[in-house]
Formats: C-alpha cells, sequence, structure tokens
C-alpha cells in the first residue's frame, strides 16, 4: 500500500511519456493531476492508520525486494512512514496536487506534446520526491535525492531553446554535484561505520555512543551529510543556483524550489536527529550557516526587481531559518516551519504566476503596480501569504518563526536569534515591497492607462521580458490587451486553498505558551526522541554506566519558559509589524527615499543588487581555473599529449615492427613450403633428441 | 620382411618427395611431389597396420587417398586457371600475393 503512493505518480510519469504528445491536454494534465490526488488520499489513509497505533511504535514498513547483497551487508529497497515523513508526504503529495491543477491552465498554451512533456516532468519529480521521504535507508533516499535534482534539472530547462534557462539549469545541476558528492562520500562513510544505511539501525547505534566532544568520525559524517544538504537546499556556500532555477515555469517554482525539494535537507536532517545530535560541533556549522544564510538572502531580496527572484531569495532566507533550528537541535521547529513554508510559499509562487499570466510574461516589479484592482483573488491570496511568511500573529508562519526563534534563544544562541530576528524584519520589509511594487500605487505595467511612466515601462518591458514564456502568444487569444486578467479557476481554486493554508497549517502545533498543547511537536516526539537519556550503555569501557541522567524534555517546556516565550512572541511580531509598516513608508506613501538611499550608497545598492557579486567570485575562482586546466593542462596536456600519444605510440611501434616482419611473406611458395619443411624438421628433431 | 625395410623405403619415398618439391620449378611436377610424399606416409600406415595385426593402418590410408584425389583435382584446376593467367607454370612467377 505504501509503494503505491510513489507508484502512482510514476505511472502518470509512464503514460504521459510515452504516449503524451498523442493525448490531448485535458487527458494527459487530468491524468498527472488525477495521479497525484490519489495518491494524496492513499498518504492520507496511511497516516491516519499510523495515528492509530500507539506513539511509540509509529510504523509502516514495506519492503519491496532485497536490493543487494555483498558479503555479511544487504541492503533492501525498503519503505517507511513514521511521523516525519508522513508530515513530509502529506505536503509533497497535497501541495503538489494543487499545484499540478494550477499547472493544468497555466501552461495551457503549449502545445499538446510539450505540456505532455511538461507533466511527465512533474509527476517523475513527486515519484523521486516521495521515494527520497519514503526510504528507509540512505540508498533509497539517494535515489530520490539524485531523481529530483534531475527533475529540477530537467524543468528548469524546459524551455531548453532559451539560452538562459539551459544555462541555469546546467548551473544547478552542476553546482548540485558538489554536494552530492559529498552526500556520496558520507553515505559511504556510513556504511563503513556501522555496516548498515538502514536510518533505524544507524541510529540504535549512535544512540549507544558517547557526545563527540572533538572532532570524529560522526562529525565528519554528518558534516559530508550537511554539505550534501547545502546542495539540495541553496544554503551557503552552494546557494547560487536556485535564484537562477527561477527560469523554469512558475509552477515548477512553487512546487520544486520553494516547496518541496529543497526541503530535503532539511528532512535528511531531521531524519538523521540522532546522528546529529551526537556530532555537536557539526549542529553549530549548521546553525550558523542556517542564520548566515537567512540574513545574507534576506539583504539581497530587498533590493531584487525581478518577482520570482525576490521569492527565490526569500526561499533561500526561509530555508536558512529551518537549518537554524536544525543546528539548534529544535528538530521539530524545523519541520513545522518547512511545513507552513510549503504552503505560503507555494501560494506566493502561484501568485507570482498569475500575475505574470495576467501581464502576458511581465516579471519586472518595476513593470507593475496598481494590479490590485484587476486581480483580486490573485491579490488576496498574495497579501495573506505575504503576512504569514512576515510573522504576523495568528497566522501559519507566526507560529513556526516564532518557535524557531524562542527555542534558538532557549538553546543559549543569543547572536543567531539577533540574526533572526533581523532577518524577520528584512522578510517582513522585502515582501511588502513585493506587494506594494506589484499591486499596490501607480500602474506601470505595459497597456496601462495613459501615465508618463507608461513609455518608461515599455522600454523595461523590452528589456526585461525574459520569461519566453508561452504567454507571448496570448495577444492573439482574444484575451484583450490592455487589462489584465484575473487567473482561471483552476489557479484561483489552488491560490485560495493555499491561502486557507497559510492562514490554519499553523494551528496543529500552537505552543504550550499561547494554551494549545503543541499537537506536531508531540506527533513528532517519537522521531525526535533524540537524548539518550536513561540509556545503559552496553558496549566498550562505558559498559554498565548511565550515559546520561534524565531531564525529561517535557518539563522544560509548559510554565517555566512561557513567560520568556510570550515576550519573544511579541517583540518579533512588533518587528514583523514594523517590517510591513516600513515597506509601506518607503515603497508605498514616499517612494522617492529608496531611489535617494540607492543614489547616497551606489555602492552598498550595487553590492546587493549584484548579489554581492558572489556568481562572479565564484566564476573568477572556480569556474576560470577549471576551465584554464581543463583546457590547458587536462586537454591539451594530458589528452594531446599522453592519452593521444599512447595511442599513436602503439600504432608506430606496431608498424615499425611489421616493416621488419613483412619481409617474412615474400610471395613465393617455395619459401613457404621451404619454412613448412624446416619447421617440421625442428619439431621432429625436438622430440628425438630432447 | 622386416618392419625397417618397409619404414626405408617410405623413407626414400618421401625425401624424393620432397627433394622434388623444392628443386623443380613445374607445377605440375610439384603436385606429383607431394603425391609421392602422400604415398610415402601411407606406405608407412600400411606397414604399422601389418605389424599390429590391425586395419587402422589401411582406414587412415584410405582416407588419405581420398584427400589426395580431391587435392589432386582442385591443385590441377588451380594449375589450369595460373597459366593462364601468366603463361607459365613455374612457381616463381607468381609471387605477387605479398605484404
Amino acid at each position: 500500500m505504501l509503494a503505491l503512493i510513489p507508484l502512482l505518480p510514476f505511472g502518470g510519469f509512464l503514460v504521459n511519456a510515452f504516449l503524451g504528445k498523442r493525448l490531448p491536454k485535458s487527458v494527459s494534465g487530468g491524468l498527472a493531476t488525477l495521479m497525484m490526488v490519489l495518491s494524496f488520499a492513499i498518504a492520507l489513509m496511511q497516516v491516519l492508520a499510523l495515528a492509530g497505533m500507539p506513539a511509540e511504535s509509529r510504523q509502516i514498513n514495506q519492503t519491496l525486494f532485497t536490493w543487494l547483497t555483498a558479503g555479511d551487508f544487504s541492503l533492501d529497497l525498503a519503505l517507511r512512514l513514521d511521523a516525519l515523513s508522513a508530515v513530509m508526504i502529506l505536503v509533497v503529495t497535497g501541495i503538489g496536487s494543487l499545484i499540478h491543477l494550477y499547472s493544468t491552465s497555466y501552461m495551457h498554451e503549449e502545445t499538446d506534446a510539450e505540456f505532455a512533456r511538461f507533466f511527465s516532468y512533474l509527476n517523475l519529480f513527486c515519484f523521486f520526491m516521495l521515494m527520497l521521504v519514503l526510504g528507509a535507508n540512505f540508498l533509497v533516499m539517494f535515489v530520490g535525492w539524485e531523481g529530483v535534482g534531475l527533475c529540477s534539472y530537467l524543468l528548469i530547462g524546459y524551455y531548453y531553446e532559451k539560452k538562459s534557462a539551459s544555462d541555469a539549469a546546467n548551473k544547478a545541476f552542476i553546482v548540485n554535484r558538489v554536494g552530492d558528492f559529498a552526500f556520496i562520500l558520507g553515505t559511504l562513510l556510513t556504511v563503513v561505520t556501522f555496516n548498515s544505511l538502514d536510518f533505524n539501525t544507524i541510529a540504535m547505534a549512535v544512540k549507544a555512543m558517547p557526545e563527540e566532544a572533538a572532532f570524529g568520525t560522526l562529525s565528519l559524517i554528518t558534516l559530508l551529510l550537511f554539505i550534501g544538504a547545502t546542495g539540495k537546499s541553496a544554503q551557503i556556500p552552494l546557494y547560487v543556483w536556485l535564484p537562477d532555477a527561477m527560469e523554469g515555469p512558475t509552477p515548477v517554482s512553487a512546487l520544486i524550489h520553494a516547496a518541496t525539494m529543497v526541503t530535503a535537507g532539511v528532512y535528511m536532517i531531521g531524519r538523521n536527529a540522532m546522528l546529529f545530535e551526537h556530532a555537536p560541533m557539526t549542529l553549530h556549522i549548521v546553525a550558523i550557516i542556517g542564520a548566515a544564510t537567512a540574513l545574507f538572502a534576506g539583504t539581497i531580496g530587498l533590493v531584487q526587481n525581478d518577482i520570482k527572484r525576490v521569492l527565490a531569495y526569500s526561499t533561500v532566507s526561509q530555508l536558512g531559518y529551518m537549518f537554524l533550528a536544525m543546528g539548534v537541535g529544535a528538530y521539530g521547529a524545523g519541520i513545522f516551519h518547512l511545513y507552513t513554508h510549503a504552503f505560503f510559499k507555494a501560494c506566493l509562487f502561484l501568485g507570482s504566476g498569475a500575475v505574470i499570466h495576467a501581464l502576458h510574461g511581465e516579471q519586472d516589479i518595476r513593470n507593475m503596480g496598481g494590479l490590485k484592482k484587476y486581480i483580486p483573488v490573485t491579490y488576496w491570496t498574495f497579501v495573506i501569504a505575504s503576512v504569514a511568511i512576515a510573522g504576523v500573529p495568528l497566522l501559519s508562519g507566526f507560529f513556526s518563526k516564532d518557535e524557531i526563534l524562542f527555542e534558538t534563544f532557549l538553546e543559549g544562541h543569543q547572536v543567531l536569534w539577533g540574526i533572526g530576528i533581523l532577518t524577520s524584519l528584512l522578510t517582513a520589509t522585502y515582501m511588502f515591497r513585493l506587494v506594494h511594487l506589484t499591486f499596490h500605487g501607480e500602474e506601470r505595467f505595459h497597456g496601462a492607462p495613459a501615465g508618463a511612466e507608461t513609455a518608461a515601462a515599455g522600454a523595461h518591458h523590452a528589456a526585461h521580458g525574459h520569461d519566453a514564456h508561452a504567454h507571448d502568444t496570448h495577444h492573439d487569444h482574444g484575451h484583450g490587451h490592455g487589462k489584465p486578467h484575473d487567473a482561471p479557476w483552476p489557479m484561483a481554486a489552488a491560490l485560495i486553498v493555499l491561502a486557507v493554508g497559510s492562514i490554519v497549517a499553523g494551528y496543529v502545533n500552537i505552543p504550550h505558551a499561547l494554551g494549545g498543547h503543541a499537537g506536531l511537536h508531540e506527533w513528532l516526539t517519537p522521531v525526535f526522541n533524540v537524548t539518550n537519556c536513561g540509556e545503559v550503555s552496553t558496549t566498550g569501557e562505558l559498559a554498565g554506566m548511565m550515559l546520561e541522567p534524565c531531564t525529561p524534555v517535557e518539563e522544560r517546556n509548559p510554565e517555566e519558559h512561557a513567560g520568556l516565550e510570550l515576550t519573544l512572541m511579541l517583540v518579533s511580531s512588533l518587528i514583523a509589524i514594523a517590517g510591513i509598516g516600513l515597506a509601506t513608508y518607503l515603497w508605498l506613501k514616499h517612494r522617492e527615499i529608496p531611489a535617494r538611499l540607492a543614489a547616497q550608497y551606489p555602492g552598498v545598492h550595487r553590492l546587493l543588487l549584484n548579489k554581492y557579486y558572489v556568481d562572479e567570485v565564484y566564476d573568477a575562482t572556480i569556474v576560470q581555473p577549471i576551465k584554464v586546466v581543463s583546457t590547458e593542462g587536462l586537454w591539451r596536456g594530458f589528452d594531446v599529449k599522453v592519452v593521444d600519444g599512447a595511442v599513436n605510440g602503439a600504432g608506430y611501434l606496431v608498424s615499425g615492427f611489421s616493416i621488419v616482419l613483412r619481409l617474412l611473406q615474400n610471395g613465393s611458395v617455395k619459401t613457404y613450403a621451404a619454412s613448412i619443411f624446416a619447421g617440421a624438421v625442428a619439431v621432429l628433431a625436438y622430440y628425438l633428441w630432447r | 620382411m622386416p618392419l625397417g625395410h618397409y619404414l626405408v623405403l617410405s623413407g626414400l619415398l618421401f625425401a624424393i618427395g620432397t627433394a622434388g618439391v623444392f628443386l623443380r620449378r613445374n607445377l605440375i611436377t610439384l603436385l606429383l611431389s607431394v603425391e609421392i610424399m602422400l604415398n610415402a606416409v601411407n606406405l608407412a600406415f600400411v606397414a604399422f597396420g601389418r605389424v599390429q595385426g590391425t586395419v587402422d593402418g589401411q582406414i587412415i590410408t584410405f582416407f588419405v587417398m581420398t584427400v589426395a584425389a580431391a587435392e589432386a583435382a582442385v591443385g590441377l584446376a588451380l594449375v589450369i586457371a595460373l597459366f593462364r593467367h601468366r603463361e607459365s607454370l613455374n612457381p616463381e612467377a607468381f609471387t605477387s600475393l605479398k605484404w
């Protein structure tokens, strides 16, 4: 039953991949969406079955077959559903279904074959993503891990005839390779250390080990795995591919590059919480990288002008929050933020898609403005999601973000907490800058009612209309040119469901301080119960000793810190509202101030606008040296001189010998006969006189 | 008659055939010489067979004769074809099949 969850989308992929060209759009798109909905239904049933079990034994295992055996090491293709993967499959199939539904309308301008290609990739992605989260061991997870990378590549490069899209796809794939390489090394080191790849077995083995005070094997394993996570989840230093990934169609950005795939790294750390918990040094690095990424990406997001790029940097920033949570040991909070983020970020991306759709491919927010009255559904859903991500009280983002910040503070990382709060301010500010520039203020879009800026906007349109989107053909479809039109029903439905989700998703985990009972935490406790408190070691010199005295986790939470938690909540709520206010002041009421600031500090502005020149630095320090080494060293040096030299040398050697040897073949039958005779005599002589 | 006599005769015939193959310059004579060599071997087989009291030597001889007949047929056909080509039967005239 468990296997059906990933296999249904895989079936959809097969049909669309092989028959898609001959199917009308309604069939190929409908089939893909149906498969996802069915998968969601089965996932829901399985999770309900899981919830019916006693908390300590909440696991559903399914072994499909033994994959490989080598000596005493064997590995199954096994799936496992537990509290953590339950959250993930619901997010993947649920949000995935909505995005499939949205795509049936968004991609409608494509030809039948292209449309089916899109949906086959999308279904394949869901298959791999579900394998990733359901895999019971590292190898199955790795298959999913690589598979989603492949689908990400295919979908970023969906408009492959466009140079920038195929470049972005290559960039994503290559940058991910770097991380994946570290992930493979980490996996191999796991096999060497534990002689197993099964998550449960590893967790049990780790549980009996003491925490690593110095840098040891566990730290190395976790560090390598984390480097893998920085690639997939776009953290410093491997985040550079994600903003470029926005070249893909917008639903792809929503599904893969916001809601699901990029959270794989966070999930992976959660899956191996026991391992990471025993390597405090790595955890510390995770926390610092997470906080740094959150702030870094937030500052870039503040000045970008492409609607999708702002959201992309926002995604990077929010992923940084999740890693911060993982790093301070607040695994539940990290997963909680992953889950709420999936709703509001998917909603924001789909909303941006609806805006781009309405404006026939325009992505530059300088050429938008005043869209509120033309596309009300998009507007309201976008605003709700923005409020949620900003962390305004009582929406989903508030609960999850607050919890991360609270846990960070409580674990004694006040500096990281400060960075988190600052990022929170930035988040609120850049999101509402986006809202104001897109939906409020004067109308600056192409074909807007006559205004002074229209001509300028038109010029921008030519320069920046870089989504070579099928929507360009919109003009011929009688949609009218001047008035932007709101999203058609499948898009609107997805937006509304996600907006509602952005509001209510947080209520599954109301903190104790607000009188809730932290339901999600309770649900995840069996997975994240990582302290080896009360465990009696059975191995080594510690045998018989209690590893750690018990300090029950539950006691810490309810009353003792409620005051602190409430205070911190108040602070971050005020920060969020301040951020929104600041954005309103700067980009709605006094639009000249940002321009003046930019003019006043041109260096800072240029630095931010050019994303801290990280791409350029990478190009100069990594890409160009590799190119030089490859061209001059490996190609002209090694390949031409050594490889070709060896091949040609072998040829010359043979022909040199043959100049002498071929003299034997002189064509004279008598000589041959004499040779045969001489040979026969020699053989006879040998036997007679030996 | 002791076995030695037969073997000496067989060896002599074989030597004569070999000498013919090396010394004569006519392809037909060459073929005849090869036949003499084959028959020398046949003689040895039959002699051994008689000494051992079995028919094995004679059976092999029949095989050799069959093969020799086939060889002579093919060989003569080749000789005719070669002669039409070069107007010569000297084996030294046919050395273009080299390198």
